[in-house]
């Protein structure tokens, strides 16, 4: 791989960025706007020696993916948000049985079938479990076509360290909007051995991969074994990016193509002397409350304002991690609607 | 010469090997195995053949066979 | 004297919770020759279902996964594409396979995946309390058709198998039963084909075994292979349909 820089969309940067961090097996099934990806996967699969399957159903590709990666293969799936629907119980099993796995939602507008305009409708989906049970995603959130990339190698090691499901939220705009990428060596790949895998039992006791414990205690037991994965994540995983914190009053919380253009509007007003920042969460499980925490401690009387394509999902996040000592505002628009660079200059004028 | 063994505390008392020996060499127990469960006994006269219809009927392998 | 008959390796010495005459503990020993007479124990990896035999992997030692209700034959296509030098089987009972499975296994059965199907058919549902499973019989009784089955409300005992051989990339297809010990071998060699096809790549092939279910037919164990003989082959005839 060199580093010249190429152009490609958000959704064949994912593809790509997966298959350079060694994922060998891809289900998925078309639904807009991420059709790119499984297209992408039916050509690069098979140059790689790997496995690409159209599935019958986004709920058969995501229990091919349970198979694959019981069976140690690195697995993926894509799709965008009523095929994410569809996934959930799969989610569920997945963590459960302590799989890893990356399963990528291109968000799109709803509820229902809704439309194929991006949205960011999914965050409660997300980072609040989505399928049954005491379980969480890893999810990261990429706001460009070099980060989408750049993300499938943490996603894929992240995945096979903790043994966990890993989610890639991207929306509509991302997926489709062209971008340079430079493609990484392979110097980022770390593949992680899986003793447990079923290879057939040649050579040792054999392996179940299983999420079913009926016998009296055991099934608490495996759930608190998971809490403590879970805990070990939120302690050493939260990354997020962070712009002018310094003497911002006003913050602006945004993530993925919010964060973009978030990042625009910070960009510009300093350039007018305002005193704006940007905290751009990049793991949304787990929420970087870390740096919300230091800023509540400091009591400068900064305010937050999130800025979602949605009806206010990460916000939640951000007043827990505020927990009532700073003012936290919200400007959301959803069903489609993209909050523009006016609309949140226009919003934060009314704050002050 | 032929004989079985039965493994009573494996045996659930289905009643399924009496059925089917030729030479009704199997009785039910007035016993209850460990399990709380009857199960069934080999009188061995000396006439088993052998055959494995007790064994391959039984559903939860309790029956070896000796020959 | 030497032992002729005894239990095959890859059962696990474990007294099973199934009733007693219940058929998976028959056909679960059954696999257990097959795998140790094939020596392929070592390379076999078994997709368990949901069902009464959701805990099949505590009887058989060797790899074993489990599958969401329905999404075995997903999970095995996976498995098999990822590792094609493993023999990778389903065990299915008949809501796993032809209730909310159909879509997998009808789709993995298209697809002519090179997989070994164990589908387990005693038309109720055992595992949740005796309920209408789609091969369950016009006019009997279950817990949600306490009046029997009628064709114009619950439609017709489901032929699954003659469906799926319908399809061309459907390999072997063969419905057997556990109702004699004669059965019982015709059973076994069956079972014995379907995973020789997929060492020798011939593709998808499935066995259906009629099995009893004494509890929720609210029969005695003989009584029930009666009920197998008398009415349900009738409505499903044993032998080769593909």
């Amino acid at each position: 791989m060199s580093n010249k820089k190429i152009l490609m969309t958000g959704n064949e940067a994912i593809a790509e960025g997966a298959i350079q961090a060694g994922c060998r097996f891809y289900a998925g099934y078309p639904i807009t706007p991420q059709n790119e990806i499984p297209a992408y996967m039916s050509k690069r699969m098979p140059e790689v020696g790997g496995v690409f399957i159209q599935a019958e159903s986004e709920l058969g590709a995501i229990n091919m993916v349970f198979g694959a990666s019981a069976a140690g293969a690195r697995a993926m799936t894509s799709s965008s948000s009523p095929g994410i629907s569809l996934k959930q119980e799969g989610i569920s099993y997945i963590a459960g049985a302590e799989l890893p796995a990356v399963i990528v939602n291109i968000m799109r507008g709803g509820p229902g079938l809704g439309n194929i305009w991006p949205s960011q409708s999914d965050y409660f989906q997300a980072t609040r479990g989505g399928g049954h049970g005491d379980y969480r995603c890893l999810v990261l959130a990429p706001f460009s076509v070099q980060e989408a990339y750049d993300f499938m190698f943490p996603a894929f090691t992240l995945a096979d360290t903790y043994r966990i499901p890993v989610m890639i939220l991207g929306d509509g705009i991302m997926g489709q909007m062209m971008e340079p990428l430079t493609r990484a060596t392979g110097s980022k790949l770390q593949m992680i051995n899986k003793p447990w895998a079923l290879t057939g039992c040649k050579g040792r006791k054999p392996n179940i991969v299983k999420s079913f414990y009926m016998r009296e205690g055991d099934l608490e037991t495996a759930n608190l074994s998971s809490q403590q994965k879970y805990r070990s994540i939120q302690k050493q995983e939260e990354r997020y990016e962070a712009v002018g914190l310094e003497d911002a009053k006003v913050i602006l919380v945004a993530y993925g193509t919010m964060g973009r253009i978030c990042k625009g509007v910070v960009s510009g007003l300093r350039k007018k002397g305002k005193k704006i920042g940007l905290i751009r969460p990049i793991t949304l499980w787990p929420f970087p409350n870390g740096v919300f925490k230091k800023l509540a401690a400091r009591g400068r009387g900064a305010a937050f304002l999130a800025v979602e394509m949605s009806y206010g999902q990460m916000v939640e996040d951000v007043r827990l991690a505020v927990d009532g000592k700073l003012p936290v505002e919200f400007l959301g628009r959803a069903g489609g609607g993209v909050p523009t660079e006016e609309e949140i200059i226009k919003k934060l004028g009314r704050l002050k | 010469m032929a004989k079985i063994t039965i493994d009573k505390e494996r045996c659930k008392g289905c009643l399924l090997c009496i059925s089917f020996c030729p030479k009704g060499l199997i009785k039910k127990s007035n016993k209850w195995n460990k399990r709380g469960s009857g199960f069934v006994e080999f009188q061995d006269n000396g006439e088993c053949l052998a055959c494995l219809k007790c064994a391959l009927i039984c559903p939860d392998c309790c029956i070896e066979v000796y020959k | 004297m030497n032992k002729i008959y005894a239990r095959p390796r890859s059962l696990k010495e474990v007294n099973t919770h199934y009733c007693p005459g219940c058929g998976h503990s028959t056909v679960h020993r059954l696999i257990a020759e097959v795998i140790d007479e094939l020596g392929i124990r070592e390379k076999v990896i078994g997709v368990a279902p949901v069902g009464c035999a959701v805990i099949a992997y505590d009887y058989w030692d060797f790899d074993c996964s489990e599958a969401a209700h329905g999404r075995a034959l997903a999970v095995a296509t996976a498995i098999k594409r990822v590792r094609p030098q493993n023999i990778v089987f389903t065990y299915q009972g008949d809501g796993d396979l032809a209730a909310i499975g159909t879509n997998e296994t009808i789709h993995a059965a298209n697809r002519g995946e090179n997989l070994t199907v164990i589908f387990i058919n005693n038309a109720i549902y055992g595992m949740t309390g005796g309920q209408m499973a789609p091969t369950t019989l016009l006019g009997q009784k279950s817990a949600t058709t306490p009046s029997g089955r009628k064709a114009e409300v619950h439609g017709y005992p489901l032929k699954i198998s003659e469906m799926l051989a319908s399809l061309p990339a459907v390999r072997f297809v063969e419905r057997v039963s556990l109702v004699s010990p004669a059965e019982i071998m015709k059973t076994k060699r069956a079972i014995k084909e379907a995973f020789s096809n997929q060492m020798n790549n011939i593709g998808f092939s499935l066995v259906e075994v009629l099995s009893p279910c004494p509890t929720y037919w609210g029969v005695s164990p003989k009584e029930s292979l009666t009920w197998i003989e008398e009415l349900l082959a009738k409505e499903f005839p044993v032998g080769r349909i593909k």
